[in-house]
């Protein structure tokens, strides 16, 4: 096999695989402090999914009225259902204000207030003196705040002459002994395959929102580093967490931010009714997202939707103004019209809850290294692998994500994992010798695939997966409808083996691409609705209307899933981090979670 | 009169056709194929849709395609929001994003999609934009200043100073302006191009700074900034409404002023 596939071997400190938020802000990190990085991406930098965040990201700058990090801290605890660990919250609610400021003396161009400060709004879930008042605390660029931060990275990546292998698929980890020791990764532009070297390889993967049928992810959204965890035998933690964004464009997808009713706008039912006063009478609409999005559900349930038939929910922001829709909000104004056909001053924008976000991923500490459990230590370090951004579980979001909480946890983990890697990684080290045999699996995957002569199309297969996902993994879910999932995605996956692939050709064959990348999607689908399955109390974004409450003596655990040789998912647990990292601040016990 | 043809390997020949297998409401798509591993000229193949059972963008009917019909067919997508820049192509005769581009409406229900003009194609409607984004590179795209901020405080900036901005950050390098000028066509290995000098633009007028001199030094030479003619093809094709030609204009203005001192 090695023998028909030449590869070309490169050597460098640290491989950072991917290039969005998480993945740049580590490159450039690392090329500061002189490692020799290299970061390979399956697209150009500033076509990674984090160009579509809109909102903001949060940071308690205090520049609207007064604001500390120990208040971000509690509503993130209290966002995360008491799933997150405190230790990786307070780190990130506290490393916040200075992430922020440095992206701002990088260029990004925030909007502004009177007195020349960065602009902050309000989101969902975000309160002052634990969870009295509103805190206006996400930091925003009109509605492109996730653009401007890309952008700005990619550049200071530039500026930092940073080695970049763009539009490079990874494939596979290479491991040996439990360490990870590099990547292989495939050129599309000219069809040869590439082994990295490195004594760090950073997953900034993102996540696998194109495993359901409706999501705001991009296209390209597969999980890819989520896939090569499973494949090298490590677990994903919290798997069953996916949040649904209460504002999906109904029918095509496409996300409204959140800002949206950060800014005062609101969700009415088919009797014009705010019903968001009903289910969380203080937030109101801004609730935090599983609480919305539950709440909607409900509406549309009970026969309470909008449009023919009754499937959807209209939100407001005809009563803003002009000026506020085209100050702070002009890229959702053109959204709307362009895949709605909605004119946001005249009218309500049709929508619906939509999956957005996984809250499971690659377990790691704060430092972003990837952690598993080993016989009575369930924090025990997989050396030279680290994951950070919407790829890891850190666990900084728990069983569900606050607004405006993700673009921060991309910039103050990718920080931190660059400032690990100095600490842990001499530069110029040598490379030990691989064993013969260590891409022989990987190679032979992609050659059977790559030449792949079923009778099922990949479309076909992933569109089933899909809907499954859709169907038995969705906003409430019931012990019958999941045994039921898996039961479908077990038969579904095991036709992975069945596809055709009809281009073999090695330059830019998107048809291998895509086919790849389902099995990588399948991967995580299995996992996604297993651990669903076994989760048996409601928190966060899993609810189980068979077990409807949070039951923090059996559940406030991880779940760690992993893929046995035989394909079977297998569960273990770690304990939820009930400890800060500091005096600074308290532990906040869990407490019935109210909005 | 002299009659100039494609070398007789670059010609466009008719490829396969796939008609529909039913449906009312068909659309044809024209789609430019070429594959570097085979030594066949570049072709057409043509699509039937039925836009009834498809997404109503020119992207959804380009999935379709290569979900369902013939799933060789190779480009580039992401975002599906216009957001990304990846799907920039030529779609009857103007660069755009094929994700928000309505397949609806288009004369005789006929679509022909190229990749971006006068840009070397990798294959289909992929092409080689390393030389693009190495001129981006070229132009220094980030903050310049030599005054050192307070480590825990921003950098102000006044709301009417962040305003010259707008019209400029929310550029999303698609390349789908760089691509229609032809003065770029003529002389892209020199000349910056509308994409390139509108990003120059955004940091020239970045309050925040301080290397406005060294900048427009940079930019003065017969080629990187003076090919642009105004011919505006940029400001009208781009998918994002906005006009990279004024921003050239700005920039010559700022040359000339800084003559005048």
């Amino acid at each position: 096999m090695t023998e028909q596939y030449k590869i070309t071997e490169h050597k460098f400190d640290a491989i950072v695989v991917g290039a969005g938020g998480a993945g740049l802000r580590a490159t450039m990190g690392l090329a500061t402090k002189g490692l020799k990085t290299a970061c390979i991406t399956k697209v150009f930098p500033t076509r990674s999914h984090t160009v579509a965040a809109q909102g903001g990201m949060s940071a308690s700058l205090g520049n609207m009225g007064e604001d500390d990090w120990r208040w971000h801290m509690y509503d993130t605890i209290k966002g995360s259902d008491w799933l997150g660990d405190q230790d990786a919250i307070e780190y990130m609610c506290r490393e916040a204000v200075p992430s922020v400021v440095e992206l701002e003396h990088y260029g990004v161009p925030f909007s502004r207030t009177e007195d020349g400060k960065i602009y902050q709004r309000p989101f969902g879930g975000m309160t002052t003196n634990y969870g009295e008042g509103t805190a206006q605390r996400t930091c925003a660029a009109a509605d492109r705040t996730g653009h401007a931060i890309l952008h700005t990275l990619y550049q200071q990546s530039l500026k930092h002459d940073a080695s970049f292998f763009i539009e490079y698929f990874a494939i596979d980890l290479v491991m040996e002994d439990g360490e990870c020791k590099g990547v292989l990764a495939w050129n599309l532009a000219d069809g040869t395959l590439h082994l990295f070297r490195g004594h760090a390889v950073i997953l900034a993967t993102g996540g696998y929102g194109r495993a359901y049928f409706s999501c705001t992810s991009a296209h390209t959204c597969t999980g890819d580093g989520n896939a090569m965890v499973l494949r090298a035998g490590l677990p994903l933690q919290d798997m069953e967490f996916v949040q649904f964004h209460p504002t999906g464009i109904y029918g095509a997808g496409c996300l409204i931010t959140e800002g949206v009713r950060g800014e005062g706008g609101f969700l009415t039912n088919s009797k014009g009714e705010r019903f968001m006063e009903r289910y969380a009478p203080n937030a109101k609409d801004l609730a935090s997202r599983d609480v919305v999005s539950r709440s909607m559900t409900i509406e549309i349930r009970e026969g309470r939707g909008v449009g023919e038939e009754n499937d959807h929910i209209h939100l407001h922001l005809e009563h803003l103004g002009a000026e506020v829709i085209n100050k702070r909000l002009p890229g959702i104004a053109e959204s709307a019209e362009i895949f709605a056909g909605v004119d946001v001053a005249k009218e309500p924008i049709p929508v619906l809850p939509t999956v957005h976000y996984n809250m499971g991923g690659i377990p790691t500490n704060y430092h972003g290294e990837v952690v598993n459990k080993a016989g009575d230590d369930p924090d025990k370090v997989v050396p030279g692998l680290f994951a950070i951004g919407e790829a890891a579980c850190v666990s900084v979001h728990g069983a569900n994500r606050l607004g405006s909480n993700s673009l921060l946890d991309l910039i103050v983990f990718g920080r931190a994992v660059a400032d690990r890697c100095a600490e842990v990684i001499k530069p110029g080290q040598s490379h030990s010798e691989l064993p013969k045999d260590a891409l022989d699996a990987s190679l032979a995957n992609l050659d059977a695939t790559r030449y792949a002569q079923g009778d099922i199309k990949t479309a076909d297969l992933r569109l089933e997966m899909q809907k499954i996902m859709q169907n038995n993994a969705a906003v409430f879910r019931t012990g019958e409808v999941l045994q039921e999932g898996c039961e479908k995605i077990t038969a579904t996956a095991a036709k992975i083996g069945q596809v055709n692939v009809s281009d073999t050709s090695m330059v830019w064959n998107t048809d291998l691409v895509e086919t790849l990348e389902l099995q990588n999607l399948m991967l995580q689908a299995k996992v996604t609705m297993f651990s669903a399955e076994n989760r048996k109390e409601s928190r966060g974004a899993h609810a189980r209307e068979d077990f409807p409450d949070r039951n923090d003596d059996e559940w406030m655990k991880h779940t760690l899933a992993y893929i046995d040789d035989s394909g079977q998912v297998a569960f273990d647990y770690r304990p939820v981090h009930m400890y800060t990292l500091t005096d600074e601040c308290e532990v906040i016990p869990p407490k019935q979670r109210v909005y | 009169m002299a009659e100039f043809r494609l070398p007789k390997n670059s010609r466009v020949k008719k490829g396969k056709h796939y008609p529909a297998k039913g449906g009312s409401n068909l659309t044809t798509f024209k789609v430019y194929r070429w594959s570097p591993d085979d030594g066949e000229n570049p072709r057409t193949d043509t699509y039937e849709v039925d836009m009834d059972n498809c997404g109503p963008m020119v992207l959804d009917a380009l999935i379709k395609i290569k979900d369902e019909i013939d799933s060789t067919v190779t480009f580039r997508r992401s975002c599906r929001e216009g957001i990304c820049g990846s799907c920039a192509m030529n779609i009857n005769g103007t660069n755009t994003l094929a994700c928000t581009t309505s397949a609806k409406g288009f004369k005789g229900k006929e679509v022909a999609i190229y990749p971006l003009p006068h840009m070397e194609v990798i294959k289909d409607l992929v092409p080689d934009l390393s030389h693009f984004y190495a001129q981006y590179a070229s132009i220094k795209p980030w903050m310049q200043t030599d005054s050192v901020p307070l480590p825990d405080k921003e950098r102000l900036q006044s709301i009417e100073d962040r305003e010259k901005l707008d019209g400029l950050y929310e550029c999303i390098l698609c390349a789908c302006c760089q691509t229609s000028c032809p003065s770029y066509w003529w002389n892209g290995d020199r000349y910056l191009g509308p994409a390139v000098l509108l990003q120059s633009y955004r940091w020239l007028a970045d309050s925040r700074d301080e290397y406005t001199g060294e900048r427009l030094e940079d930019l003065e030479d017969p080629f990187k900034v003076y090919r642009c003619h105004t011919i505006m093809n940029c400001a009208n094709t781009c998918p994002k409404g906005l006009n990279p030609g004024k921003a050239i204009g700005e920039i010559k203005k700022m040359i000339a002023e800084r003559h005048a001192l």
